[in-house]
């Protein structure tokens, strides 16, 4: 078990490593390393503070604390891939309607120009 | 039967990758109906789609980047709104719409009360699908719809459509993205407008070839049962 939580708390360490990294070169927005950093921070925690995981694990029925962990770990994945995929909606949404706004536009330009090219 | 321009009515056309048919279309429907307005709508094509549909006399909207179906029709929809047409009727750039259908849909529209008109293969009862697949998913959408909004609908997969302005602004808000064509149908329930389907044929495609698969075709059904049921659930947020 120590060995998987050891494991745990240095890939934790390096995810939030690799936030801080990507934020200061500008890879990453900062509003969209919270849930990374959320993530990294709890898993860290749990790995150094083997009572709370142990309770965790005594909440959620699993006799193992280390199957707690796992379980843990694809759970806030989970919900850090589903915050990104919210985002992307909104982004598409943002562009189709974006897209269509451009085309209008352009469109009604065109046609601005063909009447004032006809009125010359 | 002829329309004047004046009447409010546009005909979209939304095309990618349509320049060996998309010419013929708008020609047939300009000789149908004489001085109606054309809008094809060019979804990022990759040939020369919108230089064609211009020779052939109609107005081009070009997509900057390639929207798929939904958000083309749509960007027809949200044009024709801003330019205060009364009535849009959407028929497809690979000529499987006769355009000779147009002024019953047109007709239909204005007297039915209605605020969506469908041309239909089936309504007669001599339409057939273009593939055992997709006539399963047409049966299957039949069953699934007759319940949510309350009448049978013959063909539901149908591009095929006008609507009146009322739908016209709905659908320049809010208009499904991918395979719009049954989503749409719940959308407009949702506001408690109503449909009606006047029979048509369809015309094999004047040129190049159908993308749907088998795998595309359920890939179809689910995408397309999740969304009418995501706008079910939305009932509750509806304006009327």
């Amino acid at each position: 078990m120590d060995e998987l939580l050891d494991f745990t708390a240095g890939m934790s360490l390096a995810l939030l490593a690799l936030v801080l990294f990507s934020i200061r070169r500008q890879h990453i927005r900062v509003e969209y390393s919270v849930s990374w950093f959320g993530a990294a921070l709890a898993l860290l925690l749990l790995s150094r503070w083997p009572a709370a995981l142990q309770t965790l694990a005594g909440w959620m029925g699993i006799a193992n604390p280390p199957l707690a962990l796992l379980l843990i770990i694809g759970m806030l994945f989970l919900l850090v891939i589903f915050r990104l995929s919210v985002i992307i909606s909104d982004l598409k949404d943002a562009n189709i309607a974006l897209t269509q706004r451009l085309a209008i536009l352009e469109y009604r330009l065109e046609s601005l120009h063909g009447q004032t090219g006809a009125k010359s | 039967m002829t329309i004047a321009a004046t009447d409010g009515l546009l005909i979209i056309v939304p095309a990618y990758n349509e320049e060996a048919s998309v010419g013929q279309v708008v020609e047939e429907i300009r000789q149908v109906l004489p001085g109606v307005d054309v809008l094809v709508i060019d979804d990022c094509s990759l040939d020369q789609t919108a230089a064609v549909a211009r020779r052939a006399g109609a107005q081009v909207l070009s997509l900057p980047y390639h929207l798929g179906l939904g958000g083309a029709v749509q960007a027809g929809y949200k044009l024709a709104y801003e330019l205060g047409y009364q009535y849009v009727i959407r028929t497809d750039g690979d000529g499987q719409h006769d355009p000779r259908y147009i002024p019953a849909i047109y007709e239909a529209l204005k007297t039915s009360g209605c605020q969506m008109v469908i041309g239909s293969r089936f309504i007669a009862g001599d339409g057939a699908p273009s593939s055992l697949v997709r006539g399963l998913g047409i049966r299957f959408f039949r069953f699934v719809l007759r319940p949510i909004l309350g009448q049978p609908v013959y063909d539901p997969t149908s591009g095929f459509v006008g609507v009146n302005r009322e739908a016209l602004q709905v659908f320049s808000k809010s208009f499904p993205l991918e395979y719009p064509e049954i989503e749409a149908l719940v959308v407009l329930q949702r506001r408690r407008f109503r449909f009606k389907e006047v029979p048509c044929r369809m015309r094999p495609r004047m040129a190049g070839r159908s993308t749907i698969t088998v795998l595309k075709s359920f890939y179809y059904i689910i995408h397309v049962l999740l969304g009418v049921f995501v706008n079910v659930l939305k009932y509750e947020r509806r304006r009327r």
